[in-house]
C-alpha cells in the first residue's frame, strides 16, 4: 500500500469512528454552520463533539503545522482528508476568518509569539475575528482608507469607522487596517488586531435587501490598541492586506464557489417534472440549467487544478483573482436559475413553506459575492496588469 | 492525482512544442492551402511525427506504442491546435487507437503496430448527417455469405479520401458493430470536401460494400461500448486542440493589444478591451482545467469520464469560440484580412467546435446524463 493509500485508510477509519451522524447531513441554514468564539452557543452536542475531535486532531486546520494547532499535513494529505470528509458529506467541523484570513496572513507575517497565541486560538475556535477593512468612503479604492491611529508612545489612540464588518456584532476580536502616516498612501497603514470589547468599540448591524444583517457599521471612539497587537512592521500593514486578500479569494475559490457538484437541472427534474423522454419539462430553462451545469462541472475542475497548483507554488499568484471572478459570477448565475426554477413559490419571503423566504433571501445575498473581496471590475483590472501585462493597466 | 503536467509530461510538452512550432506552423498550413493540396496533410510532417514516436502514443506497448495516456496525446493536440496544424493525428492516433485497442483481437493486431510504425492512417466514418447523431445510426450491416454486406452513406470523415483504414459503424441485426474497412474495399467512394479551415472531409458511400467476418472490431453486435471509447478519445482530443485553437488566438490577440495605438494610446490600456481580455482568460483556464479532468478521468478509466468528456467539448468549444470572436473583433480591420492569421483560427475552430459533437449536443448530453 502507497503512502496516500495507507493516510486515506487511516482517515477513513479515524472519520468513521469520530464524525457523528449528525454531522454528516447537510447544512441546512447558517444555524448549521460552527463558528466558534467566546460566545458561542453550540447547536447541538454533535456539533461540540465533532469541533473538539477535530481540534484534538489538528483537523480544524489540518495543514498548519502542529505547534500552532494543525495537524501539519502536506497538500497530498490535505487533499485527501477534504476528498475522505466529501465522500461522508463531513461538515465543516469549524468555519472562521480566523482560519481563512488571519491565519494564513500570520503564518507569513507573525511572530512566533504570535503564531504560538493566536493561531491556536483560531484553531481551537476560541476567539472569532471579524476583518475591518473597508469603509464609507473606501470600497474598491481601499487604499484610501481614512480611519486614524495615532501614536501614544507605547499605543496607538484609534479613530474612524469601518463597514461591511462581517459578523462584528459575534466576533471576539478584529484585525483592522489602521492609517498611522496620512503622509505615505500605501506604506501609512498598519495591520492592527484588538478586543472587540475594548472601550470605544461600537457595531451597528446593516439592513440588506436579503432582510438579514450579516455586516456592520463597525465605529472606533478613542480605541486604544497597545503597539504590541500589530502585524508585520508599522507602516507596511498594506502588505499584509494583500497577501491576505489573495487567501479571501483563494478561500472564496476553494470553498466551492459556483456552488457544489450537484447537477442543478437534477435537481429541478424533480420538482418541475420530465416528459416522456425524460426531459425538464421546460425546454429553454433545461437548456440554460444545463448550460450552467457545464460551466459549473468544469469550474469545479478548475477549483481542483488551482489548490493543486496554488499548494505547490505553481499558480500565477494572481490567480486567485480569476477564481474569483469566475466562481462568483457562476453563483449569481445559479441562484437566478434557482428562482426560475422555484418560480412563485421562490418568491415567497417569510412562510414556513419557503423556510423564511430562504430561497428569495440567497438569491439577494449572492448579489455581493461579486463587490465584496473584491469587485468582479476590480478582478478583471489586476487579472489584465498581473497575468495579461496589459499597459496601463 | 494532482491536476497539473507532472515532470515527464512537461518534458514531453518541452520536446513537442519547439517541434510543432518549427515545422509546422501556420505557414505550414498556408502552403498545402495555397498548392491546392489534395491530401489533406504532410506526408513529410507525419513521417517525423514518426520519428518522434507521436502516431504511437496511445498504442500498448504490445502492439508497437508508446503507452501514454490521453493527457500526454493532450500535450500534442494542444501544440497542433495551437499551430492549426493539418494532421491525423486526432482520428488516427486518439480515435481509431482508442477504438482498436478497446477491442483487441484480429483488428487490433493488424493495425495498431502498423498505426504506431506511421504507416496507417485510419478515419472514422461515424456520421451520417450535417450533425454528429452517433445513436441513430441507418448505415446497415447484412450477413452475407462468410461475412457481412455493408450499405449506407457517411460523411464530416476527415481523412476518409486518403485513409488505409476507415473505422465504419454500422447497425446489426442485434446492435451495432464497428467494422474495418480497407482503402480498396470494392463498393467504397470517398467524395472528399474542402472546409472552411482547408481541411478535407468525405462523404463516404458504402453501396454492398462486402467485407469477411473478421473485419468485425470486436464482437458482433457489441459496437456501442468500442464505439463509446472512440467518441470520448476523440472528443477529448478535439477538445484538447481547441484549447491550443483558443490560447494561440489568445495570445495573439493579447499580444496585438500591446503594439496596437489608437488615439495616441496602446488599445490595450482601454479597460473595455482589458476587461473582455481578462474574462476570456477566465474562461480558457476554465476550459483548459475541464479538458485535464476529462483527459485524467479517461486514463484512469472512471466511471465519471463520459460526463466529464461531455463537460470539457461543450466548454473547450464556448471557451475557444469566445477565443476568436474575440480575437478576430480586437484585430479590427485586419483581423478580416486573410492575410493575418487570427482568421485561420476562427476557421479552425469552427471545424473542431462541430466535430463529433457541437456544444449544444454535449450540453443536452450533461443534461441527460444527469437525469434531465
Amino acid at each position: 500500500m502507497s503512502d496516500a493509500d495507507a493516510f486515506r485508510a487511516e482517515v477513513r477509519a479515524w472519520l468513521e469512528a469520530n464524525c457523528p451522524p449528525e454531522m454528516r447531513e447537510p447544512v441546512r441554514d447558517e444555524s448549521d454552520v460552527c463558528w466558534g468564539g467566546r460566545k458561542w452557543v453550540y447547536k447541538n452536542d454533535a456539533q461540540k463533539q465533532w469541533l473538539e475531535a477535530c481540534v484534538a486532531k489538528g483537523y480544524t486546520v489540518p495543514d498548519w503545522p502542529k505547534p500552532y494547532g494543525g495537524a501539519g499535513l502536506t497538500p497530498e494529505e490535505t487533499k485527501i482528508l477534504k476528498q475522505e470528509m466529501k465522500r461522508i458529506n463531513a461538515r465543516s467541523p469549524l468555519d472562521s476568518f480566523g482560519i481563512w484570513m488571519l491565519g494564513p496572513a500570520l503564518l507569513k507575517f507573525g511572530t512566533e509569539e504570535q503564531k504560538v497565541h493566536y493561531l491556536n486560538q483560531i484553531a481551537r475556535g476560541e476567539i472569532r475575528w471579524c476583518q475591518g477593512y473597508s469603509e464609507p468612503g473606501s470600497g474598491s479604492d481601499l487604499v484610501s482608507l481614512q480611519t486614524f491611529g495615532e501614536d501614544q508612545g507605547d499605543h496607538w489612540v484609534v479613530n474612524g469607522s469601518k463597514i461591511w464588518t462581517s459578523y462584528a456584532d459575534k466576533a471576539d476580536w478584529i484585525f483592522c487596517l489602521v492609517r498611522t502616516d496620512k503622509a505615505n498612501k500605501y506604506q501609512g497603514i498598519t495591520f492592527m488586531l484588538f478586543d472587540m470589547e475594548s472601550k470605544g468599540v461600537t457595531t451597528k448591524p446593516i439592513l440588506l435587501i436579503s432582510g438579514n444583517s450579516p455586516f456592520c457599521e463597525t465605529f472606533f471612539d478613542d480605541v486604544k490598541v497597545p503597539k504590541t497587537q500589530f502585524v508585520g512592521e508599522v507602516n507596511r500593514g498594506w502588505d499584509v492586506a494583500k497577501y491576505l486578500l489573495g487567501h479571501e479569494r483563494e478561500m472564496i475559490s476553494g470553498g466551492g464557489a459556483g456552488g457544489d457538484m450537484v447537477s442543478i437541472g437534477a435537481l429541478f427534474a424533480k420538482a418541475l417534472g420530465t416528459n416522456d423522454a425524460g426531459e425538464l419539462d421546460d425546454p429553454i430553462l433545461r437548456a440554460e440549467m444545463a448550460a450552467f451545469d457545464v460551466d459549473v462541472f468544469a469550474y469545479r475542475a478548475m477549483g481542483e487544478r488551482f489548490m493543486d497548483m496554488w499548494k505547490t507554488g505553481r499558480a500565477h499568484p494572481a490567480s486567485s483573482n480569476m477564481m474569483k471572478y469566475v466562481g462568483t459570477e457562476l453563483n449569481k448565475r445559479r441562484h437566478e436559475l434557482v428562482m426560475s426554477g422555484g418560480g412563485s413559490d421562490a418568491l415567497e419571503w417569510d412562510s414556513d413553506d419557503s423556510k423564511g423566504g430562504a430561497r428569495a433571501r440567497t438569491w439577494l445575498r449572492t448579489k455581493a459575492n461579486s463587490i465584496e473581496g473584491g469587485t468582479s471590475e476590480v478582478m478583471l483590472n489586476v487579472i489584465a496588469k498581473r497575468i495579461l501585462d496589459l499597459p496601463g493597466a | 492525482m494532482p491536476l497539473y503536467h507532472n515532470d515527464d509530461q512537461a518534458m514531453l510538452k518541452d520536446s513537442v512544442a519547439p517541434f510543432v512550432a518549427e515545422q509546422a506552423p501556420v505557414a505550414h498550413l498556408r502552403q498545402l492551402r495555397d498548392s491546392a493540396d489534395a491530401t489533406g496533410f504532410s506526408r513529410d510532417l507525419w513521417t517525423q511525427f514518426t520519428e518522434m514516436g507521436l502516431p504511437g502514443m496511445l498504442v500498448p506497448e504490445e502492439h508497437g506504442g508508446l503507452g501514454m495516456g490521453h493527457i500526454e496525446a493532450g500535450i500534442v493536440l494542444e501544440e497542433i491546435g495551437r499551430n492549426l496544424t493539418p494532421s491525423p493525428f486526432l482520428s488516427t492516433s486518439v480515435g481509431a487507437v482508442a477504438a482498436l485497442a478497446k477491442a483487441g483481437g484480429t483488428q487490433a493486431g493488424r493495425w495498431l503496430p502498423a498505426i504506431a510504425g506511421g504507416e496507417a492512417i485510419v478515419a472514422l466514418a461515424i456520421d451520417e448527417g450535417a450533425k454528429h447523431r452517433p445513436d441513430r445510426i441507418a448505415t446497415t450491416a447484412t450477413r452475407a455469405g462468410n461475412g457481412f454486406r455493408l450499405d449506407g452513406k457517411k460523411s464530416f470523415v476527415l481523412h476518409g479520401h486518403v485513409a488505409d483504414m476507415s473505422i465504419v459503424a454500422a447497425k446489426s441485426d442485434g446492435g451495432i458493430t464497428l467494422f474495418a474497412v480497407p482503402k480498396d474495399a470494392k463498393g467504397v467512394t470517398a467524395d472528399p470536401r474542402r472546409l472552411v479551415d482547408s481541411s478535407l472531409a468525405s462523404h463516404v458511400t458504402l453501396d454492398g460494400v462486402e467485407v469477411d467476418a473478421d473485419a468485425v472490431i470486436g464482437e458482433v453486435d457489441a459496437g456501442s461500448e468500442i464505439l463509446d471509447a472512440l467518441l470520448a478519445a476523440t472528443r477529448t482530443g478535439a477538445a484538447a486542440e481547441m484549447v491550443g485553437v483558443g490560447q494561440g488566438a489568445m495570445d495573439m490577440t493579447v499580444n496585438y493589444l500591446k503594439e496596437r495605438r489608437q488615439f495616441g494610446k496602446l488599445i490595450g490600456e482601454f479597460q473595455a478591451l482589458q476587461h473582455r481580455a481578462a474574462h476570456l482568460y477566465g474562461e480558457m483556464e476554465v476550459a483548459r482545467a475541464s479538458v485535464m479532468k476529462a483527459q485524467e478521468l479517461l486514463d484512469q478509466g472512471s466511471e465519471g469520464a463520459k460526463l466529464m468528456v461531455s463537460v470539457a467539448k461543450a466548454k473547450a468549444g464556448r471557451a475557444a469560440n469566445l477565443a476568436v470572436r474575440e480575437g478576430v473583433q480586437m484585430h479590427g480591420g485586419i483581423g478580416m484580412t486573410d492575410e493575418y492569421d487570427i482568421g485561420l483560427y476562427m476557421k479552425r475552430d469552427r471545424a473542431l467546435a462541430e466535430y463529433m459533437g457541437d456544444v449544444h449536443y454535449h450540453i443536452d448530453q450533461v443534461a441527460r446524463m444527469n437525469g434531465y
